[in-house]
């Protein structure tokens, strides 16, 4: 017997055809899947009623895989086949990895993406990210009852081009349709349908296990917009935990543990942050492999004490981020809470001081970004009415393309919304010119060297014409995941190449903000160095075009106007070596002006050439 | 003869109201599709229509159109779990025979 949920308003499905939708909170500690029911976003527990998923992998000798609490279990037994925190390596190169020499793991700098040599053979992490994903792809499917429709996968908001395929290849190759990539924190302000307020500005503090964001939206028109992020991607509930065990070893002056009693008196600290979120006090009470007894009182007070700077650590990046927004407290609407370690009483009352104003807790801060992404997936499946609106996205960095010298033509600019596409049209630099190369890439900087290099493809076919002839329309089209393909098509010949973007190489968050930063901080020097490109550019074509033309027609020119042309070639070359660009734009108008005569006598010599031999019936017809 | 509901299905049924924000009860419907020719049809009710029959059960109203109600007259709509799943669950007397999946029936 099936068990029916209750529909909206004329929007039954037909009986097993019901379009069953998922949310997904894939986490670098813990990942959650949710789903709508009756109305009611909820997350799906397991056998044993947990609803948290470790995000751990295990790769045994004999090809078994074992994925959450089993891997976990071996985490420090079999530290090198037992892969946690998978979701730093999505989409990253070995060199992008921060201290990857002190992780247990054996990794392979394979191009593009780092792979692992495990027992079962090497794996990439799409590969190990599959293996979590299809654990919440069968509870959901069991939780159900059907095989679901699509997904909704969420992503932290910093993720570029390169990680957020990695997500979606990870999330195909566990046979779920991806309906959408939602950023984290947007996901986490509709859980507390933010969405349907009109508009405002939100911050979202996400303080997880191992990472700290800090997100500043902006809900526009159904926007989410992403104003700034920032974080600490080494700061988490686990260095809470650390400051206790410290604070006990002190206490209890314990001499050097080893290795069991490390971890029994960590997993004791755990329970004593935990306990201390809902009582003033507790005791910390441990029997040691030694014998010896440790017990302690603690209170709520000592807690917040050992952990204040860790708390203040999340402060400075939040400032950061309200900064780069250029915004104050003053200007933000609400404040949601993320991550269970916001569960503690003393992190709530910090930002609420520095934000002036109670922060947003009412949902559990572990499963909140999982609830809004099955909000949005049971909207994108089409469960609901057509006036609930679809929630748009931005992108996050301008994606452009590499013109001549180096410079960046911008596409589609920041924070456009996604699904979105736009074509520029593009041309030929040279005579006879029949390829042309394409180098994408995302950023704010005017100079390709400063922005990072997606991908790089070829149109070859160009029919030859005059420089300056072809009309080649270059599409940038972005679909609802912020993923990029790109096309070009010369117009009057049709012939066409186009790229999926698939980028080799991640940026970090502080990446991002940077070259965020970068791009205000060096508006000026930009500006600078893009008229000189393009000074040099156009003084390069200069330069060829009249040493191309003295060469056909030199026989045209008097000695005095030869050496006249000459000395302005020299001039202009001088001032091509240096980096005035207005000395170079005035050298470029001095050798124009040397050859304006030369180029009129070339013209008639053209036509005359032209005319000579032939009947006046010929031509004038 | 009237369509009921168990305590369990109602304190969900007012949850998930709550919860939505709106509406004024729960539609009980049956349509003529599915793999042994009716189905049922559980909505929110956020308005009543001309006709329906009205039903009160553990503080939820419950609103069937005539026709539907021949079909389903002395339902109980009970809330289950099974395994992983949970959900509503029709009791309906009038069923002659259902497909494996209890989506569709017969009369």
């Amino acid at each position: 017997m099936a068990l029916l949920q209750i529909a909206e308003p004329g929007m039954s499905a037909a009986p097993h055809q019901h379009r069953l939708a998922v949310g997904i909170d894939l986490g670098t500690t813990n990942s959650l899947v949710a789903t709508v029911r009756s109305g009611m976003s909820v997350v799906l527990s397991d056998e044993n009623g947990r609803p948290l998923l470790p995000s751990i992998v295990r790769y045994g000798a004999d090809g078994q895989i074992q994925v959450g609490y089993e891997a976990q279990a071996h985490q420090c037994a079999d530290p090198q086949n037992t892969l946690i925190s998978v979701k730093r390596f999505m989409g990253r190169g070995l060199k992008d990895i921060p201290h990857a020499h002190e992780m247990p793991y054996k990794f392979i700098d394979a191009p593009g993406m780092v792979q692992i040599k495990t027992a079962a053979g090497i794996k990439s992490p799409v590969e190990m990210s599959a293996e979590i994903l299809k654990v919440l792809r069968a509870r959901a499917e069991k939780a159900l009852g059907g095989e679901l429709v699509g997904a909704v996968i969420t992503v932290p908001a910093y993720f570029d081009d390169a990680q957020r395929q990695a997500t979606k290849d990870a999330a195909r190759l566990a046979g779920l349709n991806v309906l959408r990539l939602l950023n984290e924190p947007t996901a986490a302000a509709v859980a507390y349908g933010l969405d349907n307020a009109t508009e405002g500005i939100y911050a979202v503090y996400d303080l997880g296990g191992g990472t700290f964001d800090i997100s500043i939206l902006r809900l526009q028109k159904g926007v989410f917009e992403v104003l700034a992020t920032n974080g600490d991607s080494a700061l988490g509930g686990d260095d809470f935990d650390r400051r206790v065990f410290c604070w006990v070893l002190e206490q209890a002056t314990l001499t050097p543990l080893n290795a069991n009693d490390t971890r029994l008196l960590m997993g004791k600290s755990r329970e004593v942050k935990e306990e201390l979120t809902t009582h003033p006090e507790t005791r910390f009470t441990a029997m040691l492999s030694t014998g010896e007894m440790v017990d302690l009182q603690i209170t709520s007070r000592i807690l917040a004490e050992i952990t204040q700077s860790l708390v203040q650590k999340t402060l400075t990046p939040t400032r950061k981020a309200l900064r780069d927004a250029g915004l104050t407290t003053a200007d933000i609407k609400g404040v949601v809470m993320v991550g269970g370690a916001t569960r503690m009483p003393h992190i709530q009352r910090a930002v609420a001081d520095f934000f002036k104003q109670e922060p947003l807790t009412n949902l559990d801060p572990d499963k909140v970004v999982a609830l809004g992404a099955a909000i949005q997936a049971n909207v994108l499946a089409g469960n609901k009415s057509g006036e609930d609106m679809l929630l748009l996205d931005v992108i996050p960095l301008s994606l452009g393309i590499e013109t001549m010298g180096g410079l960046v033509e911008k596409v589609i600019p920041r924070n456009a919304t996604i699904p979105t596409a736009r074509g520029q049209d593009f041309t030929t630099y040279k005579d006879g010119q029949t390829a042309m190369s394409f180098h994408v890439v995302q950023g704010e900087r005017e100079l390709v060297a400063d922005c990072r290099s997606l991908a790089r493809f070829e149109l070859r076919g160009i029919p030859p014409m005059v420089a300056g002839a072809a009309r080649i329309r270059v599409t940038f089209q972005v679909d609802a995941d912020g993923l990029l393909s790109v096309s070009a098509r010369e117009q009057s010949s049709g012939v066409e190449a186009a790229i999926s973007v698939k980028p080799s190489y991640g940026l970090t968050d502080d990446q991002i903000t940077g070259m965020l930063a970068a791009s205000r901080d060096y508006a000026t020097e930009d500006m600078l160095a893009r008229a000189l490109k393009e000074q040099q550019v156009e003084a390069n074509s200069i330069l060829a075009a009249v040493a191309a033309a003295i060469e056909a027609d030199g026989t045209l020119l008097t000695p005095e106007e030869r050496a006249a042309i000459v000395a302005s070639q020299n001039a202009l070359r001088q001032a091509l070596a240096g980096t005035d660009h207005h000395a170079l734009k005035a050298a470029i108008e001095a050798l124009n002006h040397a050859t304006e005569s030369f180029a009129a006598r070339r013209m008639d010599a053209s036509v005359k050439q032209a005319l000579t031999g032939q009947k006046l019936a010929d031509i004038s017809t | 003869m009237a369509i009921t509901l168990t305590e369990k299905a109602a304190t969900h049924v007012k949850n998930y109201i709550a919860k939505r924000g709106k509406g004024v009860g729960l539609r009980l419907a049956v349509r003529t599709t599915g793999c042994s020719g009716l189905a049922y049809v559980l909505e929110f009710a956020d308005t009543t229509n001309e006709g329906d029959m009205a039903f009160e059960s553990h503080g939820v109203r419950v609103f069937v159109d005539p026709k539907s109600l021949a079909y389903i007259d002395g339902t109980e709509l009970d809330y289950a779990r099974e395994g992983l799943n949970e959900g509503f669950k029709f009791n309906n007397p009038n069923v002659k025979d259902a497909c494996g999946c209890g989506e569709s029936f017969n009369v």
